[in-house]
């Protein structure tokens, strides 16, 4: 027998018995379905995370005063941190590294921002003119804090803010009061939303040097350093470190959190996540394996007098077990495809529901749902096709 | 040319063993229009399926065409089925999903024949047997005659040298059952060895050969002048 005419002559069964190759063809998409959704969920959950993280900037290292780490009990050291603070003459240093594309250093208070008849307190962030590019941020309308212009007294507004101050009139070359100074709006920022908890819809930006004049201090809150590529990020945490501890009299005292470092780890956390899930559905499809078992089993009792005459014209046993092993691949197959177009229909479907959450099942995910139905399939019939082809063909002929 | 010498096939019912062939000895030339007869329990079927190679005697041998086929393996014996021997049953034995064409040609697609030769073969079968206009039918769309001659077209369509009828005309009445014989005897006369097993005296006595049996053994065999 061709297997061409095998594969014919299996479809024609499988077609024929509609009600229970609809029924099995069912149970194995809706495994595959399974396996595919939730990987999409599970993967588009961790790219969501991934995303997050990025958005904050790329190739970024941030510099933190201080080291948390375990200290002996000498004065100045009580928090186990030491008392230097990382200042606007460190971010310079850094700005000089080789290693370094630009850097932008960060001073974060609060003060009192008012007009002549609005006011209210905002979150104040003082830095130059790259915290734009490195924080990936956007304006809406004018400029920002121009290169050289960090004397200049200007403000950049937050979305919500200039809108709050602004509702009728353009932001843009009015004077607001912060503290005690005045300010020239020079721009507003896009409106981003909350991103990684911090809301730069409701704060304003100004130089700084007039945000470490604001808040009365010489210290940073970070230094925001992004590396000329990915593959120096590294060797950029090392030289930056090198650096502040020189220029801290050998003070070992700053930490640097490279972003690759955190996003690994979320990275890896939510990938054996959907490992996991993946794993749980799949038994669902060990279950589809089952159920196709007993199918078989049942069409070989079924079909006895069947087999007993495909034995008489002169069927090998080998023909009747390829017979069955067929019917059950196209029963699988039929199945995984299905339940692979099911799958990716309600990927689609949660993509469509939620726009900002990537719910698309990984390449693998697909593949191992589609091989693990086919394989199941294949392996429950290894029975019910070998009792069919061990069939005595005499009393097969004579069962009814 | 078939030749059976010293074959014993025991079953066990239970703890009982039952002899359904007790040495039988039988030799059968091409061509040749046989009938064995006897009552229910006689061996006659055993013996039919046997020659048909459908079961395996406990001891003897058994040539077919010269060459001693009980030690072939699986794989030789279904070939042998294949091509040289047509079975005809009682209960016709068609597949009910497929059409009558369907299963005119699942002889020649289980022997791997190329599927422009079949459509031939399956056509010519159906025009010889009267059924071109129920190809497309299902059994179950087919009367009783017209499906033992789905059946007898199944059984010739590899042109076997041997055809074995158990009953052939079993559940048909008496007219159809008497046209499917015509149709049958209509084979062996273009020389086809004709095998029929059944109880019907009538039906047995319509063979040029004879063979009486009981409890596994030959009785008596006859061999008469054309009737």
């Amino acid at each position: 027998m061709t297997l061409l005419d095998t594969l014919q002559t299996a479809l024609k069964a499988v077609i024929s018995y509609r009600i229970r190759s609809v029924l099995i063809v069912l149970a194995m998409s809706l495994g595959v379905a399974a396996v595919i959704m939730l990987t999409a969920l599970g993967d588009g959950a961790r790219n969501f995370v991934i995303k997050q993280f990025s958005s904050i900037g790329t190739n970024l290292l941030v510099v933190l005063p201080g080291r948390a780490e375990t200290a002996g009990s000498f004065p100045g050291a009580v928090l186990g941190q030491t008392p230097r603070d990382l200042t606007l003459h460190d971010a310079q240093l850094l700005g000089r590294l080789p290693q370094v594309k630009r850097y932008a250093p960060l001073s974060i208070g609060a003060a009192e921002l008012s007009t002549a008849n609005r006011l209210r307190e905002v979150t104040v962030l003082g830095s130059n003119e790259n915290l734009i590019p490195i924080r990936h941020m956007k304006l809406a309308l004018g400029s920002f804090i121009a290169q050289g212009s960090e004397r200049s007294a200007q403000i950049v507004l937050g979305a919500k803010i200039a809108a709050d101050f602004f509702p009728h009139t353009p932001a843009i070359g009015q004077r607001v009061r912060l503290g005690d100074s005045r300010f020239l709006v020079s721009g507003v920022l896009a409106s981003q939303g909350e991103s990684m908890g911090f809301n730069t819809d409701e704060i304003v930006i100004i130089p700084v040097d007039y945000a470490q004049a604001l808040f009365n201090t010489t210290s940073l809150f970070r230094i925001l350093v992004e590396a000329n590529n990915h593959e120096e990020i590294a060797a950029a945490k090392q030289v930056i470190l090198a650096t502040l501890k020189q220029s801290h009299d050998g003070e070992d005292d700053s930490t640097v959190i490279t972003q690759d470092a955190v996003l690994a780890t979320f990275d890896r956390i939510l990938h054996t996540l959907t490992l996991a899930v993946a794993g749980i559905a799949a038994i669902s499809l060990i279950v589809a394996g089952i159920l196709i078992m007993n199918v078989m089993l049942v069409a070989v009792s079924q079909r006895t007098s069947e087999i007993g005459l495909l034995k008489a014209i002169g069927a090998t046993s080998t023909d009747i077990r390829r017979l069955f092993f067929t019917e059950a691949a196209w029963l699988s197959l039929v199945g995984a495809l299905l339940g692979f177009l099911l799958g990716q229909l309600g990927s689609l479907l949660i993509r469509i529901l939620y726009p900002q959450f990537p719910a698309w099942a990984p390449s693998w995910a697909s593949a191992a749902a589609i091989g693990i139905a086919l394989i199941t399939g294949i392996i429950a019939t290894i029975l019910p096709a070998i009792k069919a082809a061990q069939l005595n063909a005499v009393v097969a002929l004579n069962r009814k | 040319m078939i030749r059976l010498i010293n074959i014993t096939r025991t079953f066990t019912m239970g703890e009982q063993a039952v002899l359904a062939l007790n040495q039988i000895n039988l030799q059968i030339a091409s061509g040749e229009y046989l009938s064995i007869m006897g009552p229910s329990g006689s061996g006659k079927s055993t013996l039919l399926n046997i020659i048909g190679l459908l079961d395996q005697p406990d001891s003897g041998q058994y040539e077919l065409d010269g060459k001693a086929v009980t030690d072939l393996t699986e794989i030789e014996q279904a070939q042998i089925r294949r091509e040289k021997i047509g079975f005809v049953f009682q209960s016709f034995h068609l597949i009910p999903r497929l059409t009558a064409a369907e299963n005119i040609e699942l002889p020649l697609t289980l022997g791997g024949v190329p599927i422009d030769e079949r459509k031939v073969r399956v056509q010519n079968a159906l025009q010889d047997f009267e059924l071109e206009q129920r190809a497309n039918h299902r059994p179950a769309e087919l009367s009783g005659g017209q499906r033992q001659r789905v059946a007898i077209a199944r059984a010739t369509i590899m042109q076997p040298s041997i055809i074995l009828a158990d009953e052939p005309t079993g559940n048909l009445d008496h007219q159809i059952g008497a046209e499917v014989m015509l149709l049958l005897e209509n084979l062996q006369h273009q020389g086809t060895t004709l095998i029929i097993v059944t109880h019907d005296r009538e039906l047995g006595s319509r063979a040029n050969r004879q063979i009486a049996m009981r409890d596994g053994k030959i009785l008596t065999d006859q061999t008469h002048d054309t009737p």
